[in-house]
């Protein structure tokens, strides 16, 4: 079978004809496999979802238990027939629950690998790298400019600011699904055992993570109930990005605004955003293990979603590996 | 390495003064000389470096990586060293050196290296170092770390560091050479404060505040003598021990472009003053003369003979072995007057008193000076010391005010920054050519003066006005009939060769916009051509 004829791009997302269903529709679909939780690949409103079980409980705390007509969990590992299409579900790495979707049919099989990273992270199973004919690969980091550094490396910078500036509030903005749950292990791991504050907008995923038995440490409610600014001098804040250009940030004494991303790794990025302790930490691969990932699962065609597409592209062409820009809609290329 | 990277990273992303000088303190105070050294002379620009061209660095890039993924990747970033630093192909882990140079080894490396292996010397340095590290070096060589940090501030920092005064730190700073470990050893108190090792040092200037709204009425015209502003540029002649200095007001050494009045320094003593150009005795050249000697790296015999330089005294900071800037100004006044009696009169003379006995008075001086290189008057209390700084209180300056002129707004630019989204940086012109058939010629450019708001409606009659672009630059409609005329402030004329219009403005601004008004009604040539000096 051409891999063209077993998925195919739509306007409301990656399509396959014989199994008829969707990977991560942009809109209301009668059957969709949803690879995570971030809000532009999984929506609520499809007739079915197939997806792991963590990505169904994050759905359903975003959206309210009635979020689809009706679900079923995939198992990580375990082959699923849809309408005699197998499909099976593998660790992606990018986010709790998240994963790639291999699609096996009439010979030919496709990894469509939703958002990746190969970075070792205690609050997402670790990626797995599966053989196949066409891998679908996301570009979010996708020039040769995004390498990510360590992140205790960065996490190091945000311990030792709280260091040098103890009169002033660390205001960490960071994604409410996975990046802050991740800083937040990050930070535990440093040896950081003072409460963390976070923004209500952080709790019911936070309390999720900890249900899971991802530990996060003393979590507490950035409020100031009674309280003075006082009370966050020297603290950790952790909350959606959005939140610290709002007024709820000028409840803290003189803070430093700190931003958990990849997009950090560009000094104009952080300049614009008025960003003063930029984290160059990512839930996406950077440049180089989009390019190891690329080798290893041995495809011998690469499409290319989501991202800056020409240079990957460009790259496999250097490779001798076929490689084209799907141009999907719908989904952020700029969120981490 | 990593550290002093690290430091300028948060440093340009630090906006307060007072958060940057905790990042420089606190970098003073955690990593060791000599590397602390060489990061403190390459924020105050002491550090000197064979620099390496942009283009060379491309060359060097381009040798290692797919031109094209370098074009996105430049493209993308906008900034070459940034991009460079990002891209530079890691070695593998066999190759790569198991030692990351520090600081201080950079430097050597850089310093040593010869102007035909300066590139193959980067490219190893850049081999060892990590993605932070290779962008620090790479402005090292490049010249210029544009991190929002003056020298004054990392003395200031130094000076927080060791708990002194930073008139100590900036009295000291030019008998001090990179990486300054004994200036770290005293701010410390591990050993005693350097001796002046260098003769002829720089003394910290002393700077005035301009005359505000109220600020007269409290003062009492007794207590202050006045002198003329003189419009030159600020100088220290300083000469001691047979070693000769002339220093700006920033203390940047300036001797070498003016070897006739160092030529004339032949006394022990420290001098405060203005440079000006021609012979004191019998007429003073105007600004567009002095620049003839101005940021030149030599003079020729010729414009030396044409222009030579002197310098107008005001005030004396040491003679002999005596520091006499404790003195009350009036005291100090006596001797420098004594004293300049007895140098060549051709290339030093003394700055006139000016007397007055009301304010009154000496509004109506300073609106019409004797002199048209004099941009208004000083205003000195007379017990007052020499003080390093701008202390409020016992100097003043009240200028001339500003010419103005009404001109049409012509070309804009992007602006950078905060601003790099607005047209912020305008081009403007004066009409010229027989009556019926004028046209615009360019006479300046002014890129501040005006309110965010203000800022807001050119923009926006910028991009309804564009009729032609060039890159950032956009060409604006300015006819007999359209365009936008704008009221532009400026310190002074100069005659130019270089501008069409044969003119050149010194620190124009944008003073209002003259929405009112029509086009061609805006000024002529001719009126800016007979305020040159």
């Amino acid at each position: 079978m051409r891999p063209r004829d077993l998925l195919c791009p739509k306007p409301a997302g990656l399509y396959c004809p014989p199994g008829d269903f969707y990977i991560d529709p942009v809109r209301p679909v009668p059957r969709a496999l949803v690879t995570h939780g971030h809000s532009d690949h999984a929506r609520a409103g499809h007739g079915a979802v197939l997806a792991t079980q963590q990505t169904l409980d994050i759905m359903g705390l975003r959206y309210g238990e009635d979020f689809a007509g009706s679900t079923q969990a995939a198992a990580f590992g375990e082959t699923i027939q849809v309408n005699g299409v197998d499909v099976t579900f593998h660790p992606a790495g990018h986010v709790l629950g998240s994963a790639q979707i291999c699609v096996d049919h009439g010979g030919t099989r496709i990894v469509a690998s939703g958002d990746y990273k190969r970075r070792p992270d205690a609050t997402s199973q670790p990626f797995e790298p599966i053989r196949c004919d066409v891998f679908i690969t996301e570009a979010t980091f996708g020039l040769p400019v995004f390498r990510h550094p360590p992140d205790t490396h960065e996490i190091g910078k945000l311990i030792r600011s709280t260091e040098q500036f103890p009169e002033r509030a660390h205001l960490v903005g960071a994604y409410a699904l996975g990046k802050a749950q991740r800083v937040i292990r990050l930070i535990r791991d440093a040896g950081y055992e003072r409460p963390v504050f976070i923004h209500g907008a952080l709790a019911k995923l936070c309390d999720y993570y900890q249900s899971e038995g991802i530990d996060l440490g003393d979590l507490r409610p950035a409020t100031v109930e009674g309280g003075a600014k006082g009370d966050f001098a020297g603290a950790i804040v952790v909350g959606p990005p959005s939140a610290f250009a709002d007024r709820w940030a000028r409840r803290f004494p003189d803070p430093i605004s700190a931003f958990a991303s990849g997009w950090m790794r560009i000094r104009q990025r952080a300049k614009q955003g008025g960003v003063e302790l930029p984290l160059i930490i990512s839930d996406h691969s950077d440049w180089d293990e989009l390019l190891e990932t690329i080798v290893e699962t041995g495809a011998s065609e690469i499409w290319v979603t989501h991202g800056r597409e020409e240079a990957l592209v460009r790259w496999c062409e250097l490779q001798g590996i076929a490689a084209k820009a799907l141009h999907l809609v719908g989904y952020e290329d700029e969120g981490d | 390495m990593n550290r002093f990277a690290e430091l300028l990273d948060r440093l340009v992303l630090t906006p307060a003064r007072n958060g940057k000088l905790t990042l420089l303190v606190d970098y003073f105070r955690t990593v060791e000389d000599p590397d602390r050294g060489y990061a403190l002379a390459a924020i105050t620009g002491d550090l000197s470096i064979a620099a390496i061209k942009p283009a060379m660095l491309r060359t060097l890039v381009t040798e290692r990586m797919d031109p094209v993924l370098f074009g996105y990747s430049y493209d993308y970033v906008g900034d070459l060293a940034e991009t460079v630093s990002l891209v530079w192909p890691e070695l593998p882990p066999e190759r790569k050196p198991n030692h990351a140079p520090t600081l201080g080894e950079v430097v050597d490396a850089l310093q040593s290296a010869s102007r035909s292996d300066g590139p193959t010397v980067l490219a190893r340095l850049l081999d060892s170092a990590g993605i932070e590290a290779r962008f620090a070096i790479i402005k090292l060589v490049t010249g210029g770390l544009r991190i929002g940090v003056s020298a004054r501030l990392a003395k200031q920092a130094l000076a927080d560091f060791g708990k002194v005064d930073v008139a100590e730190i900036e009295e000291l700073w030019h008998g001090l050479k990179p990486p300054y470990n004994e200036l770290f050893a005293w701010l410390e108190g591990k050993a005693p404060k350097p001796e002046k090792a260098a003769k002829a040092l720089f003394r910290p200037v002393m700077l005035s505040n301009p005359v505000e709204d109220r600020d007269l009425e409290k003062l009492e015209p007794a207590d202050y003598a006045a002198e003329w502003k003189w419009d030159g540029i600020r100088v220290q002649a300083v000469s001691e021990g047979g070693i000769r200095r002339l220093y700006s007001r920033t203390g940047d050494d300036v001797s070498g472009a003016f070897p006739d009045l160092v030529d004339a320094m032949d006394f022990s003593a420290a001098l405060d003053g203005e440079l000006l150009v021609g012979d004191p005795r019998e007429a003073t050249g105007t600004f567009s003369d002095l620049q003839q000697r101005l940021n030149r790296k030599s003079v020729s015999p010729k414009i030396r003979e044409k222009f030579p330089a002197f310098m107008r005294c005001y005030d004396i900071l040491q003679l002999g072995e005596e520091d006499l800037r404790p003195l009350p100004f009036i005291e100090r006044r006596k001797r420098l007057e004594a004293f300049i009696a007895t140098l060549d009169p051709r290339r030093f003379d003394l700055s006139p008193l000016a007397p007055f006995t009301n304010w009154e008075d000496l509004n109506r001086m300073r609106t019409s000076p004797p002199h048209p290189i004099i941009e208004g008057v000083m205003l000195k209390r007379l017990d007052s010391p020499y003080l390093a700084g701008r202390p409020k209180g016992p100097w003043f300056k009240w200028k001339r005010d500003p010419h103005t002129v009404d001109a049409v707004l012509m070309y804009a630019q992007r602006g950078h920054g905060k601003r790099s989204s607005f047209y912020s940086d305008y081009t403007f012109g004066v009409w010229q050519g027989a009556l019926g058939e004028e046209e615009l010629v360019p006479v300046g450019k002014a890129y501040f003066g005006f309110t965010d708001e203000e800022l807001k409606q050119i923009d926006k009659f910028v991009r309804d006005n564009t009729i032609e672009r060039f890159g950032p630059v956009r060409s604006v409609r300015a006819d007999r009939d359209n365009g936008l005329v704008l009221e532009v402030a400026f310190e002074g004329l100069n005659r130019s060769t270089r501008h069409k219009s044969g003119v050149a403005m010194r620190f124009p601004r944008i003073s209002r916009l003259r929405w009112d008004k029509p086009t061609i009604e805006a000024d002529r040539i001719e009126t800016l051509r007979a305020m040159l000096d």
